[in-house]
């Protein structure tokens, strides 16, 4: 990179620590919530997207993966009090019952069982293609998600957990998405990325090229895979409390609508969308309840504001298939550039 | 287990599984020609369900004649979605489509809790299939006759229209390459438009036998029906109408099989369904009776 | 144009939380002041327990109506929709906590979404009474938590008392909503109590699981058949409860069936029809039996605004959050959140229209149960039965 984007990068990283610090000093703890589930959005929604959008794989078992980050974290970092008095139905299993780790080697070994959960599944599943691919991911989401509600002293079942120590703050959302957003974007620029978008293009192209479609494919979805369980883990560690219920097909609905609209092979996109579409889920509230215009009141129609996002999708997808950003990225470059008149050095995409 | 039980199971296991294979017929027939799995399908299903419903209720009709109404309103629907959400995509790359259908199939369902609520509503039965029938000790619904019965009527209509109609063929020419198939004079909307059609009264009359035998109807749920026969189309093997029956006829009846020999299991009855795609898309991907589709460069 | 809108975009996105930035930390006790007391109510208003929380809504706006006002201001009804989703729920309750600032809060139907509030409201220091959430964990642990229903232990073992007492049934099979912790909760303690009273560890001849949303029960129930069972517990929601009693009376199951209060709303009979005749559950309510003054209170008056609907029970348990708290803050005299969680813990012998009232170490309500059965297409109520004190 030129070293007037490294000195950029680090002044935007620089005041991205000064506005966290802002944020934990002075917003209320509405707020901060809202943007914690931004970043984890951001997390979860590059995750998918390295899978879906620069690989081309239609997965659909995302809320999966996020369920066992979740319960690994969680089970890691619950302690021992917590776990007696949440199994109270059937004791947890021997091996965790005394088990309590610190937050970041738990976070990180929830990702690597997800990596692990990820890897035995894209191993029979990913010789599938398109919509075999998406059912056959979708089917295994749902296996997870019901063993779970059966496994009763493993996960505590349908009662779910509660107590999770809430150790997700914003430094830690943050922190984690800025290093998701640097790994991927790394490996976006090295020549697995490219493999893997040439997959996305032509397979038959990219095999005839000596690329390994199997292997590439597997590195795309295990990696998304561990992300996803990052996420799901910071997501459990939020809001103290998880079960089964969470994980459903809904959860990776959510996801798939943020990467269509930030454009699904971009990273910058899906940052962005994420944070709209986290943001309006909040702020279309008045969707849902009695607006009152001053003149008119119209009444609230509960499940409105369900029914204008998935018509939100539709729109994007039917007359703006590339979502915001297409497969553009942000870089300093291009705004400079934009505002020097020059004619910019490096052609073609970035 | 005595003979009485397991003969009892063997009837559920056929009554659930014919239901299965009607509903998989339409999915089928769509995938056939669009090479799309149309997720909004149980939700089509669910539409029907709620048609023949208000017609009862509110609009006071007799229920053959809701019923009929129902189904002639459900087709509409499916070419409605076809219209909006699929034909606008045809040249795209497959997964955009496949995300419309993602769309359309949550657009439904959230249209329908707000027009229904989410509340279950009661289905109406007539008296004329809700008797049971006893056989031995075995006791069975008139219902259950009558499933099967509609199926197999349905199934030779349809193989019927598919093989000996000149409507069957431009589907078969239109399934095969549609771009060939519009350059030799079929009109390729229009068929896809009356595939559509077809498909989608096939999934009422399966959905309103599912009312009939199940009596509550909720606004999701056509979801996991629709899951699940599609992937009874896939063990048929996709594409094929007959391979859609026999995959609905193994999955309902093994799905009961499997609670009824492990009843610990019991819990795990919908994840059977995914195991068993698995299974048969590694086993033999192209299912029972599919043939095999090479992809050309 | 794309790389206007998007930079455009993010020029909002900046601003958007550059302006939320604009709200300082709040002070953290609901001490709120003018002529007004805000009491927040987080139910579901949509989603999949819609239903119950509009029942619950019902009663609350109902003894607000009766009684809106406390120590001379006036008490505002502050709604907020956790969408029957555990991530909503925290951020609905987190909204009334810091943006809406209320005294006290009352929820929810539901307890998966009441425990996503348990620590918001508990950092917050917000009383919060539950309504019909009957987990245990949801109260456990958290000062701030209370609730005006008993819990799954109580109900399982009411249940178990009248099957072995009532029905004097030695052999009960189990079909429960597995992925419903009402559900295995109530089987658990069911479970162990009519261990129990019968001293025979194989009295439960059967468990059998299904999943909310399933529709076909053919094969869990025709291997029940099998065992031949005195009596069948089936406690979960009555949408699938009433599939599941009508394919039993179907398959030629005549076996009692029994369950608990999730079956009290008119779907359970409108979908049973004839099938659920006979069906008895465990309840917190009934109306022919009002059990205080205030029950008789909470009838007329809801039948009169309701068009002569009968009130489903958690209607008066949601009536029931409203005048505890409204009582406990007379008590107080102020609106200080901290001295009415106290003030709460030591309610004695409250007069609620669903009971009298009595908190226990974990902050539950200890009071009666109702029995009632399905009798000529109606609810009928058949005996009270009373905590063991």
């Amino acid at each position: 990179m030129k070293k007037r984007n490294i000195i950029l990068t680090i002044i935007s990283m620089l005041i991205l620590i000064v506005v966290l610090f802002f944020i934990d000093k002075n917003l209320d703890s509405y707020n901060t919530r809202i943007l914690n589930l931004c970043a984890i959005y951001v997390i979860l929604a590059l995750s998918m997207n390295l899978v879906n959008g620069f690989t081309g794989l239609f997965s659909l078992g995302h809320a999966g993966f996020m369920a066992v980050g979740a319960y690994t974290t969680a089970l890691l970092t619950m302690s021992p009090d917590m776990k007696a008095q949440n199994f109270f139905l059937a004791p947890i299993i021997k091996p965790l019952a005394n088990l309590t780790l610190p937050f970041f080697p738990a976070l990180i070994i929830a990702g690597l069982v997800s990596a692990f959960v990820g890897y035995l599944i894209a191993t029979p599943v990913l010789r599938l293609k398109g919509d075999y691919l998406a059912i056959a991911t979708l089917g295994f989401s749902e296996i997870i998600r019901v063993v779970f509600t059966n496994t009763q002293t493993l996960t505590n079942g349908a009662l779910g957990l509660k107590g999770i120590p809430d150790t997700t703050n914003i430094w830690w959302t943050f922190g984690m998405a800025a290093v998701t957003v640097i790994i991927i974007t790394s490996l976006i620029n090295s020549s697995y990325g490219r493999a893997l978008k040439a997959i996305r293009e032509d397979e038959i192209a990219a095999e005839s090229m000596g690329i390994n479609l199997f292997k590439h494919k597997v590195l795309a979805f295990t990696i998304g895979a561990f992300f996803a369980g990052i996420g799901g883990g910071l997501l459990g560690n939020l809001l103290g409390t998880i079960d089964p219920l969470m994980f459903r097909f809904i959860l990776t609905f959510n996801i798939l609508l943020i990467i269509v609209l930030g454009g699904m092979g971009s990273i910058t996109g899906s940052i962005i969308a994420a944070f709209i579409v986290t943001i309006a889920g909040e702020a279309l509230r008045f969707l849902d309840e009695t607006m009152n215009l001053g003149f008119i009141t119209i009444q609230g129609i509960p499940g409105l504001r369900m029914v204008v996002f998935s018509a939100l999708l539709m729109l994007v997808v039917i007359f703006f298939r590339h979502g915001l950003m297409g497969t553009k990225e942000f870089s300093f470059d291009k705004i400079i550039n934009k505002f020097s008149r020059k004619p910019s050095e490096k052609g073609g995409d970035q | 287990m005595s003979l009485d039980t397991f003969l009892q199971h063997l009837t559920n296991g056929i009554s659930l599984g014919s239901l299965y294979a009607l509903i998989a017929i339409g999915y089928t027939m769509v995938y056939g020609i669009l090479r799309l799995i149309n997720f909004a399908h149980g939700d089509i299903f669910m539409m029907a369900t709620y048609f023949a419903f208000y017609g009862v209720t509110t609009f006071m009709l007799p229920w053959y004649f809701s019923f009929l109404i129902a189904i002639i309103l459900t087709g509409a629907l499916g070419i409605l979605i076809e219209r909006t959400a699929y034909r606008p995509l045809r040249g795209a790359p497959k997964i955009s489509i496949m995300i419309s259908a993602i769309g359309a199939s949550f657009l439904l369902e959230n249209v329908a809790i707000v027009m229904f609520g989410g509340r279950p509503k009661p289905f109406p039965t007539p008296e004329i299939f809700d008797k049971m029938v006893q056989i031995g000790n075995i006791s069975v619904q008139r219902l259950t006759f009558v499933i099967p019965v509609v199926t197999f009527v349905l199934l030779y209509l349809l193989l019927y229209l598919i093989n000996h109609t000149k409507s069957g063929m431009a589907m078969r020419a239109v399934s095969k390459d549609y771009e060939t198939a519009g350059l030799m004079g079929i009109d390729v909307n229009k068929t896809i438009s009356f595939t559509f059609g077809i498909g989608s009264m096939l999934a009422s009359v399966g959905a309103l036998l599912w009312a009939l035998k199940f009596p509550s109807l909720l606004p999701l749920m056509g979801v996991m029906p629709g899951l699940k026969c599609f992937i009874a189309a896939v063990i048929g093997g996709i594409g094929n109408v007959k391979g859609a029956v026999i995959g609905g006829f193994i999955l309902g009846i093994g799905e009961i099989m499997l609670v009824a020999f492990f009843q610990d299991l019991s819990g795990y009855r919908d994840a059977f369904a995914f195991v068993m795609l698995i299974v048969i898309l590694l086993l033999k991907p192209t299912g029972i009776m599919g043939e095999k589709i090479s992809e050309k460069v | 144009m794309k790389k206007k809108i998007s930079i455009m975009l993010a020029t909002l996105m900046i601003s958007t939380m550059g302006l939320s930035g604009c709200g300082k930390k709040a002070p953290e006790t609901g001490t709120t002041g003018g002529d007004v007391i805000k009491i927040g109510v987080f139910e579901p208003m949509t989603g999949a327990n819609a239903a119950g929380g509009a029942l619950e809504i019902e009663g609350i706006k109902l003894a607000n109506k009766l009684y809106p006002e406390v120590l001379g201001k006036k008490v505002e009804l502050v709604l907020v929709d956790n969408k029957s989703d555990k991530v909503e729920a925290a951020n609905a309750a987190s909204r009334l906590v810091e943006k809406e600032k209320v005294t006290a809060i009352i929820g929810s139907w539901g307890s998966s979404l009441s425990m996503a509030a348990g620590d918001i409201v508990k950092k917050a220091q917000i009383p919060t009474m539950g309504t019909s959430c009957t987990n245990p964990l949801v109260t456990l642990g958290n000062e701030y938590y209370f609730r005006v229903c008993f819990i799954d232990p109580f109900q399982g073992t009411v249940m178990a008392n009248y099957a072995f007492n009532t029905l004097k049934a030695k052999k009960v099979a189990i079909v429960q909503e597995v992925s419903n912790d009402y559900a295995i909760g109530l089987a658990k303690y069911f479970t162990d109590s009519f261990k129990k009273l019968t001293g025979d560890p194989n009295c439960i001849v059967a468990v059998t699981n299904y999943n909310t949303g399933d529709q076909d029960f053919t094969a869990q129930l025709t291997n029940l058949k099998a065992k031949n069972p005195d009596v069948i517990f089936a406690p979960g929601n009555f949408t699938e409860s009433a599939l599941v009693i009508r394919q039993a009376r179907q398959l030629g199951i005549k076996t009692p069936f029994i369950g608990g209060d999730t079956w009290e709303t008119p779907e359970f009979i409108t979908t049973g029809k004839e099938a659920v005749e006979g069906a008895t559950f465990s309840t917190f309510f009934a109306t022919e039996k009002p059990i205080t003054k205030e029950s008789e209170v909470f009838l007329t008056a809801y039948r009169k605004e309701y068009n002569g609907k009968e009130p489903a029970a958690v209607a008066a348990l949601g009536y029931d959050a409203y005048i505890i708290l409204l009582d406990a803050i007379k008590r107080v005299g102020s609106a200080d959140s901290v001295k009415l969680r106290d003030e709460l813990a030591k309610t004695k012998d409250f007069q609620g229209a669903a009971g009298v009232i009595n908190f226990d170490e974990n902050r539950n309500a200890v009071k009666s149960a109702v029995i009632k059965q399905v009798k000529d297409g109606k609810f009928t109520f058949k005996e009270v039965i009373e905590p063991v004190k």
